[in-house]
């Protein structure tokens, strides 16, 4: 299209990430703008509300450098669209999905709005096919299943760059089917970045990676496009490829400060902690992106990673994020500076995509009432495990020792793996087999009789 | 009415020329003719909210008034079906436009083509009032759908269609109001914000049987009644309710999906209709409603979703059915509110939510009842509603939660360390109550077992009792208390695992009908009462604990069909007999 598109000279005001432009006509809600700094640099931004003879906007790369007098400003006429192709796989982008690899631009396939659309719910495929991580704690007892979005709710220091490059190394999704990484990056360090990188190309999967790089000292508003424009590869991918595909978002708090800028600087009403009321359809319109087709064969998994601001996990982000995801799984300090690897807190993770996705046919018989009867014996554990530490270990009876001695190797011997481990869902089982025989068989009645006689080691 | 757009906020948008403008008109908005809703006037000047995207909308577009306020359908079709907030079917738009949500596509709720086999229940001259079947439908395998003359038409049947197939638009009775005929079809609008009309309400004494142990036995709700789910992510808020749709003993299910996920419609999608309903044998989508707006589908159809969904059901309370109504989750509503009021820059109250919040909050639930149905004959219906509430970091102290405990009578709280703990249920026997335990007692004493209370009380007794011991034991150790009282912290572990605990995954435990409720529930606390007496003769707790029997107790519930009840009676026999027999060691 060459039509030319109106430009508006001035602007009357600007505050934090938004410019107001007077004496428009014709703008539409949401259609993307141009803004041309004094300097000539142009950057891009969104119509955030519009009346007659008057727009708001939100410019991406930050309103650093602009005047009143000599911005100006140009409205498309359409929402943001963002190129798609499988050239973009190897490539290194920004939040626009330009590269920023020092190779030339992959040529588009399509040009796509970034928020996407709502998918209609009858045209969902519910998911359930198990992925194999190769890590034990979340196959036995958080299981992913192809199309969930499934969260890691980390920390500050806490090793989830470590776990979400283990897992998209070692995901055995299908085997013969295609497998793609769309990796996005909202505001985290450039070692991160490059550590993600160095990790997708020992694992040989840099070629089936497409990378979007927003980091911590890139401009904050565009951090609210990265993750979108990432998935609009990775629905592509999924969709219309039908490939596999692993979205990667990391850091999600990043992404939800930025939420909180832009909010603030509108001065909207806040929620919880100044962020915004919407925040959480607006977390909900990036994750419930993932997902399966009707009729598709392609899967789209997401596994957004954020860290909890003071370790809490009931801040506004891990909150909102846990109400809308398929399960999360939570990294715990303790753990952690025990020398525990993955530091999975079991009792607070949960994947509640997992009980169509496994058993009989899929990883096997006993799977739901190995990882059901874990999970009691692990929280009766550390029920015990707090009267212990008050009264002493010779004051519990010998069922009550056989529970501390058994959350004791649960730990070390199950959960503790290396990070380059990748264990088999039956050597997962069987480990989970083993320490369960530490505990007496009367206290096994989370799993059926059958599966007791067939597979309990006495 | 055509009036002109002159601001767009998301999904707010003002207009002026609105002149004539009513409050709650459905509108059509801009070139696409995205449908809205008018929620403030001033002058000629309105707001609407829009039910679709606003994105690309233009001031300068216009606005058009359609007369009529926000409405749903009500006529055959309806079960079976699933529609979004504001009552589109979803199965046709997916057939339309395609996976992804189009806008500014307008289907009809009510198939037009399908035909329906009527069979009338009136003749010419006979005298109608609103409420009165004109005639039957069959629905679905499991739902005879009443046509009744609408609530606001009375008068003489002058023409009555002979029994044969019609579409839901054609005329199947004239009635002569005055010197007026008015048409009747088999199905009629409502507005949504409007409740229907009834005779008189009555006291809901019959409680809503879930099969969920925790519920029926200890925090029941009456058919007609009103409960509310709280708790923090994870809690099992969504299996509850799909726990209820599935088991409940109610003649229609109507589950609205507000702001949760897509995949969660999927899965009843797919899974009622292979489960089967235990008392007609028949597919359980046969009497399910499902209305979805899910989180990412606009946040203001969000809002009118629940609307939808409490009008359907009052429609099918009507026709003289028990409809149980599920709201997952009330909190997305509450913020869709929050959200509109924020555009509209109203005054906010607690937590940014405006002032009217509890108001809203208690007109919705006001809709519940057990009512004598309008008509000539009368008829009982009764719609139950039980809305999940998510609460921010799972704090009970905010204005939903609040609020809703004010309004609703049974409180099932969630908890998140017994969620934690795989303790499911999760809810929280000392957090949680129903006020309706004294009006169910009587169903339970006639139909089940004369000493269902006692055996009630006893175990809310032991549990409470269980609660108090802990903070004892862990200042002192389980050791320094004595063997009575230990005998009751055994006790309570053997109900916490083998009664309250359910799991919703399992074949068996999944529903367990009353009298196998009744009946595990004496099995524990006989045992308990045994117990008690051999311990007073001198028999150390080990001895009790170590009773083999205790792991069959434990797995009673997955064990045991339904169909199989007397392999309960044996179990308490044999658990009687084990006891003896440490009594007669004794001797
Ligand atoms: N009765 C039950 N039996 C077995 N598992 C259960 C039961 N209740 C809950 N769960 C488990 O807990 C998980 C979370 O439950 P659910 O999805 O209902 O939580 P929720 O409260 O609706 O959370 P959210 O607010 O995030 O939607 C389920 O996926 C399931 O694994
Ligand atoms: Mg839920």
């Amino acid at each position: 299209m060459s039509i030319v598109k109106p430009e508006y000279l001035g602007v009357s005001r600007i505050s934090g990430p938004i410019i107001v432009v007077d004496g428009v006509s014709g703008v539409g809600f949401d259609e993307v703008v141009e803004v041309i700094t004094p300097s000539g640099e142009v950057r891009k931004g969104r119509v955030l509300e519009v009346e007659r003879g008057k727009a708001i906007v939100q410019v991406f790369e930050g309103t650093e450098g602009l005047s009143l007098s000599e911005t100006r400003v140009r409205f498309l006429g359409e929402p943001l669209k963002v190129p798609v192709s499988m050239d973009m796989l190897g490539r290194v982008m920004n939040s626009l999905a330009e590269p920023i690899d020092g190779n030339p631009k992959p040529i588009a396939e399509d040009l796509r709005d970034v928020n996407g659309s709502p998918l209609n719910p009858v045209a969902r495929e519910y998911p359930r096919d198990f992925i194999q991580t190769g890590i034990s704690v979340i196959d036995c007892m958080c299981s992913l299943v192809r199309g969930q979005k499934l969260p890691i709710f980390s920390a500050a220091g806490l090793p989830h760059n470590l776990l979400a490059a283990q897992i998209a190394r070692q995901a055995e999704i299908g085997g013969e089917e295609d497998f793609y990484i769309v990796f996005a990056a909202m505001g985290i360090k450039h070692d991160e970045a490059v550590f993600f990188r160095r990790r997708f190309e020992e694992g040989g999967a840099l070629k089936r990676t497409a990378m979007f790089i927003n980091l911590a000292e890139d401009p904050v508003m565009e951090r609210i496009i990265t993750p979108r424009t990432a998935l609009t590869l990775a629905e592509y991918l999924a969709f219309e490829q039908e490939a596999h595909v692993l979205v990667i978002l990391t850091d999600m708090t990043s992404y939800c400060e930025a939420l909180r800028e832009i909010s603030a600087s509108l001065e909207e009403v806040p929620s919880r902690k100044g962020y915004p009321g919407y925040m959480y359809s607006d977390l909900a319109s990036i994750y419930e992106r993932a997902g399966r087709i009707h009729g598709k064969n392609g899967s789209l998994t997401q596994m957004p990673i954020l860290t909890m601001p003071n370790d809490d996990i009931t801040h506004p982000i891990p909150d909102l994020t846990g109400y809308i995801t398929e399960g999360q799984i939570v990294l715990d300090r303790e753990l952690y500076n025990r020398g525990v690897y993955p530091p999975v807190n079991v009792l607070i993770s949960l994947s509640r995509l997992m009980k169509d996705g496994i058993g009989k046919g899929k990883t096997r018989e006993d799977h739901a009432d190995v990882a059901s009867q874990l999970y009691a014996a692990y929280a009766e554990c550390n029920e015990l495990r707090s009267l212990a530490s008050i009264m002493g270990e010779e004051a519990l009876s010998q069922r009550d020792r056989a529970y501390l001695r058994f959350g004791d190797e649960f730990e070390m011997r199950f959960i503790n793996q290396g990070v380059d481990e990748d264990r088999s869902i039956e050597k997962t089982l069987e480990i989970a087999w083993d320490l369960l025989s530490i505990l007496p068989r009367e206290e096994l009645t989370r799993i059926h009789r059958e599966y007791l006689d067939k597979y309990l080691r006495t | 009415m055509r009036g002109v757009i002159v601001r767009i906020s998301g999904p707010v948008v003002e207009a002026e020329g609105m002149t004539g403008a009513q409050m709650h008109e459905m509108v059509t908005v801009g070139k696409e003719n995205l449908r809205g809703e008018v929620i403030r006037i001033e002058k000629d000047h309105a707001v609407i909210q829009v039910y679709e995207s606003t994105s690309g909308l233009r001031p300068g577009e216009e606005v058009k008034g359609t007369g009529k306020p926000l409405s749903v359908e009500l006529g055959p079709g309806l079960i079976g079906n699933i529609f979004d907030g504001t009552q589109r079917p979803l199965q046709v738009l997916a057939e339309r436009a395609g996976v992804f949500i189009r806008r500014g596509i307008n289907v009809p709720a009510l198939p037009r083509d399908k035909k329906w086999h009527f069979t009338p229940k009136v003749k010419v001259n006979d005298a109608v009032y609103g409420g009165d079947i004109i005639g039957v439908v069959e629905e679905s395998g499991l739902i005879e759908h009443r046509i009744l003359v609408p609530p606001n038409i009375q008068g003489k049947i002058s023409e009555i269609a002979d029994e044969g197939e019609y579409t839901v638009e054609e005329w199947i009775a004239k009635v002569r109001m005055g010197d007026e005929t008015r048409i009747i079809r088999m199905f009629h609008t409502w507005p949504v914000r409007r409740p229907r009309p009834y005779k008189r309400r009555l006291t809901p004494k019959i409680p809503l049987i879930t099969g969920q142990r925790v519920i029926d036995t200890f925090f029941p709700i009456a058919k007609g009644g009103t409960a509310s789910i709280p708790g923090g992510f994870g809690t099992g808020k969504t299996i509850t309710q799909q726990q209820l749709a599935k088991w409940s003993d109610a003649d229609v299910i109507i589950y609205v999906g507000c702001g949760e996920r897509g995949n969660e419609m999927v899965d009843i999608l797919l899974s009622f209709p292979k489960l089967v309903d235990p008392r007609s044998g028949r597919s359980l989508m046969e009497r399910t409603i499902l209305i979805a707006n899910t989180s990412n589908m606009p946040v203001s159809a969000r809002e009118a979703s629940i609307y939808t969904g409490v009008t359907i059901g009052e429609y099918y309370r009507d026709m003289g059915y028990h409809v149980a109504l599920m709201a997952d989750s009330t909190s997305r509503w509450a913020e869709a509110l929050r959200e509109i009021s924020g555009r509209l820059e109203e005054m906010p109250a607690e937590e940014g939510y405006p002032s009217y919040l509890p108001t809203r909050l208690g007109e919705f639930y006001e809709r519940a009842g057990v009512v004598e149905t309008l008509g000539s004959e009368s008829r009982i219906g009764s719609l139950s509603i039980i809305g999940a509430v998510s609460p921010p970091g799972g704090d009970f102290s905010e204005p939903v939660t609040t609020h809703t405990k004010r309004f609703t009578r049974a409180f099932w709280a969630l908890d998140k360390e017994l969620a934690d703990a795989r303790h499911y249920p999760a809810i929280n026997w000392i957090q949680s109550y129903s006020e309706y335990v004294d009006e169910v007692s009587e169903w339970w004493i006639e139909n089940v077992d004369k000493e269902w209370r006692r055996y009630r009380s006893e175990a809310m007794r032991i549990l409470q009792r269980e609660d108090e011991l802990k903070e004892i034991v862990k200042l002192v150790g389980p050791e320094a208390l004595p063997d009575r009282e230990r005998l009751i912290l055994e006790v309570a572990r053997i109900l916490r695992v083998a009664f309250l605990q359910q799991n919703a995954l399992d074949p068996i435990d999944t529903y367990s009908a009353p009298i196998k409720q009744f009946k595990m529930l004496k099995i524990i606390i006989d045992f308990y009462y045994g117990a008690q007496k051999i311990i007073e003769m001198g028999v150390p707790i080990f001895k009790i604990t170590q009773i083999p029997l205790i792991s069959d107790i434990m797995r009673m519930k997955s064990e045991i069909p339904n169909d199989k009840i007397e392999l309960l009676d044996e179990l308490y026999l044999r658990v009687k007999a084990s006891l003896s027999e440490l009594e007669k060691s004794l001797r």
